[in-house]
């Protein structure tokens, strides 16, 4: 089998595996993997620009909040439907993407970790500040009966599971793609030593525009399904600490994997949920996974993987 | 006719004047040696050239068009190529896909051109072999490649024989030889033997400014440039 | 002039704790995101240390004056040698693992402290009446206005204006006079040659880590009897030290102290025209502009 057939195996064999889950789990373990599908699509939109472009935003929080906040306000003030609303989203994702990337992407490393952080805190504090239609910090509720789509109610949790599915299916079969494309590829080179990339004549600057609005557009995809399948929206999505997650989920499950962020938002669930049953500061994990990720094992699971076990994962 | 020509171009780092007031021709299909003691200002000549370093003054103009103010990718488009001085190629990348990036900017087949590049160096057993895992000379080889294979109007060889064995110095040789049929060749060297058995013309830099300029003989003999660099020997 | 005055503990409190980011980042050149948690511990401490001395305040804050800003830089140099120094001072890893580092040393005051706000007697508070300038008789001269509502401040507030300024000019006087900040800004010019000439890095790293943790502790030990002590009480000190710190220009001492001054005063200025919210929004949205388009900071000379 040639490196691109084993690594279609590999992740259609996932794609099936969780497939058929949704009829095997018992409904508390189908309702978190319907979360941690659509927080891996989150990952996976993340994990464009970090781990194959390499450049650490530490600001995502704002594109995740931007689709929940274009579904969530579109269906609460215009009365629009699913479909619409997820679209209105999307949009909101690729707008904002494409304007901050155009400002951050003047700057690099640290100044650029720092540019996103404080982009992102701007757009959390405007929530909060037009929180008479967002209600802020609180947030607000979406009501069972503005969640059908097309006849299919998403509250219930067989529908919201497919639906969580297709998301992350669609983003992973997205990104798959793109990787195997010279774009990616060049997203790649930019990443292993970008003066090299722009002396073979790349321009160096569109590509990596390209991969934030693709990233933010992904990860705005990803918070308008959140709000919607699980019915809130909520100011909480836009702090830092949902720019921390995403990039705990890609180091944990790999870097620049494919597959990694599926396993690192996996893996970081179900840790917080175990945590969090024993002490409310169960962030405390997040902070010793990161610390001891960094300091001993920076590819990640699935980058481990990779160097030991299976050299062709993409 | 010239392809390459420049105008007072000139480069100043926070009042060191690396490279001052430099007006050079570089016609077509010619084979030019650019030597020099070390700090000369070679590099940053070069760099300037291709718009990997932005020029404090003067004019570059390529192919008929002032490039002056294109970024670097642009003028590349355009037809000039770079090896880096200090080995710069994608170390954890393979060999061929090293060279399958540069052929595909270009639009190429990559398919037919990487092998072709790697043979042309020498490297065509090489190509799974992850770049940073090669010897050094081999990397300078695989560099040389990369610029092979975008078929440049201009190609721009920073040192490139340094830390090649004597083998393959003599292999090169026969290389540059062979590319002036398709490409301009600038060649920034210290080996001596390497220019004066491939440049057609020299021009040699001191202190940022253009000492002397001419055939090997020529610069062999003048006495400026022995008292500069290259000795009576 | 209240405002001002309010302005000015601001700027006090800030100054300190922006001087210890920027020192780090001056010599170390990384970005300590777990700033603000030091911050925060140097007032949890306060509040551990006042409560176990107890009797009267002035000897709890004393101590905790001494002995919070001494763990605290304790505990960063425990950190710098266990954390950053295994991973190279790497800026990008660095970063990840501060942020890390932030969450543990908040969850953990989390688990221990609480989610309470505990408030710090302050070691004497009497009110200060200001005068104002009185020009009925054509000349100006200075009148008290008595009772409700006449300007004030309290003596402590004036009192962690005064000690502020003065720890300013101790770490003037250490990084400019003495044979360790002499070391410190020779490792801030080139760490490579300093170390050829036999200067330990990492032991200088572990002193500036902890030094520039120390001042932010003692920032929070001036104002904990103001505020409260809180488990969340860095997160604002720490966006508003980035913001002094990235305006005044990265790895400028004299630029932090000046935007220091000049943000915290501002802040209670600005509180009058903008809803806190909105200043807050302007605030981020400078720095975001001034590292795109001016990276180097109002005195900066080196891009971030």
């Amino acid at each position: 089998m040639s490196d691109v057939q084993k690594s279609l195996a590999l992740h259609l064999g996932l794609l099936a595996l969780l497939f058929v889950l949704q009829f095997i789990l018992p409904a508390y373990h189908q309702g978190n993997l319907a979360r941690i599908m659509v927080l891996a699509t989150y990952a996976i939109g993340f994990n464009i620009l970090f781990g194959y472009t390499g450049l650490l935003s530490l600001g995502h929080a704002m594109f995740f909040a931007a689709g929940m906040y274009g579904m969530g306000l579109s269906i609460r003030y215009f009365g629009f439907s699913p479909g619409p609303a997820v679209i209105a989203g999307i949009v909101a994702g690729v707008v904002l993407s494409a304007a901050v990337g155009a400002l951050a992407l003047r700057t690099v490393g640290v100044a650029f970790m720092i540019v996103t952080l404080m982009f992102a805190q701007a757009v959390y504090l405007t929530v909060l500040y037009f929180g008479e239609f967002t209600r802020g910090d609180e947030g607000f509720v979406i009501q069972q009966a503005e969640r059908v789509f097309l006849g299919i109610d998403l509250s219930q949790p067989t529908e919201r599971y497919f639906a969580a599915f297709a998301l992350f299916s669609v983003c992973l079969l997205i990104s798959m793609w793109v990787i195997q494309r010279p774009f990616g590829k060049v997203l790649i080179a930019i990443r292993e030593n970008e003066e090299r990339a722009q002396m073979l004549g790349y321009d160096v600057f569109r590509h990596k525009w390209g991969a934030v609005i693709l990233s933010g557009t992904i990860s705005a995809a990803a918070g308008a399904f959140y709000g919607l399948l699980f019915g809130y929206a909520g100011a909480t999505f836009a702090t830092v600490q949902y720019s921390i997650l995403p990039l705990l989920w890609v180091l944990l499950g790999g870097a620049g994997t494919l597959i990694g962020p599926f396993i690192g938002a996996l893996f970081t669930f179900y840790l917080i949920d175990i945590a969090s049953g024993l002490t409310n500061a169960y962030m405390l994990i997040v902070g010793l996974v990161l610390v001891l990720l960094t300091l001993f094992a920076r590819q990640g699971i699935g980058g481990e993987i990779r160097a030991r076990l299976w050299k062709w994962l993409p | 006719m010239s392809l390459l020509s420049t105008q007072g171009l000139s480069k100043s780092f926070a009042g060191l004047r690396a490279v001052h007031d430099v007006n050079f021709t570089l016609p077509k299909g010619e084979i030019r040696a650019l030597i020099g003691p070390n700090g000369a200002g070679k590099t940053t000549f070069v760099s300037l050239l291709c718009g990997r370093i932005e020029a404090s003054a003067g004019t570059v103009e390529f192919d008929g068009a002032d490039v002056s103010n294109l970024p670097a990718h642009k003028r590349i488009q355009r037809g000039m190529a770079y090896t880096f001085q200090i080995t710069s190629v994608f170390a954890k990348l393979s060999a061929h896909e090293n060279i399958a990036l540069a052929v595909r900017r270009r639009g190429g087949d990559v398919a037919v051109d990487v092998p072709h590049a790697l043979e042309r160096v020498g490297l065509a057993d090489r190509q799974n072999d992850l770049a940073g895992d090669l010897s050094y000379g081999h990397q300078r080889l695989l560099e040389i490649a990369m610029g092979l294979a975008q078929k440049p109007r201009l190609l721009i060889l920073d040192e490139p024989t340094q830390g090649l064995a004597d083998s393959e110095i003599t292999a090169f040789k026969a290389l540059v030889r062979d590319l002036a049929a398709e490409a301009t060749i600038l060649l920034i060297e210290h080996n001596m033997s390497v220019v004066m058995d491939t440049a057609d013309k020299i021009t040699v830099l001191n202190f940022g400014e253009i000492l002397s300029e001419g055939t090997p003989a020529e610069v062999r003999a003048d006495k400026a440039v022995q008292a500069a660099y290259l000795g009576t020997g | 002039m209240i405002a001002s005055f309010e302005g000015a503990v601001t700027a006090a409190v800030l100054t300190l704790t922006a001087l210890g980011l920027s020192l780090v980042f001056g010599v170390m050149r990384v970005v300590n995101v777990a700033h603000g948690e030091f911050f925060m511990l140097g007032a949890v401490l306060a509040w551990w240390i006042a409560t176990a001395i107890g009797g009267h305040p002035a000897y709890g804050f004393v101590a905790a004056l001494v002995v919070a800003p001494l763990l605290v830089g304790l505990i960063a140099a425990l950190a710098d040698m266990t954390i950053l120094k295994r991973i190279d001072y790497d800026p990008e890893r660095t970063i990840v693992a501060t942020i890390g580092l932030l969450y543990i040393i908040q969850q953990v005051t989390l688990m221990t402290y609480g989610p309470e706000a505990r408030p710090v007697e302050a070691p004497f508070n009497s009110r200060i009446l200001l005068p104002l300038l009185d020009w009925s008789n054509g000349w100006p001269s200075l009148y008290y206005p008595t009772g409700w509502g006449a300007p004030s401040i309290t003596s402590y507030k004036l009192f962690v204006i005064g000690a502020a300024a003065a720890v300013v000019f101790s770490v003037w006087i250490l990084m400019t006079r003495t044979k360790i900040g002499l070391i410190m800004r020779a490792t801030q010019l080139d760490g490579e040659m300093a170390q050829a000439f036999g200067i330990p890095i990492e032991r200088v790293y572990a002193f500036v880590f902890g030094l520039g943790a120390a001042l932010a502790a003692l920032g929070a030990v001036l104002i904990v009897p103001i505020q409260q002590a809180h488990y969340l009480m860095g997160h604002d000190p720490l966006l508003l030290s980035f913001i002094v710190v990235i305006i005044g220009g990265l790895g400028s001492l004299p630029g932090t102290v000046v935007a220091a001054i000049l943000i915290g005063m501002s802040d209670g200025i600005i509180s009058v025209f903008f809803t806190p919210t909105l200043a807050k929004i302007i605030a981020t949205m400078l720095v975001a502009l001034v590292l795109v388009f001016r990276p180097q900071g109002l005195f900066g000379t080196r891009a971030a």
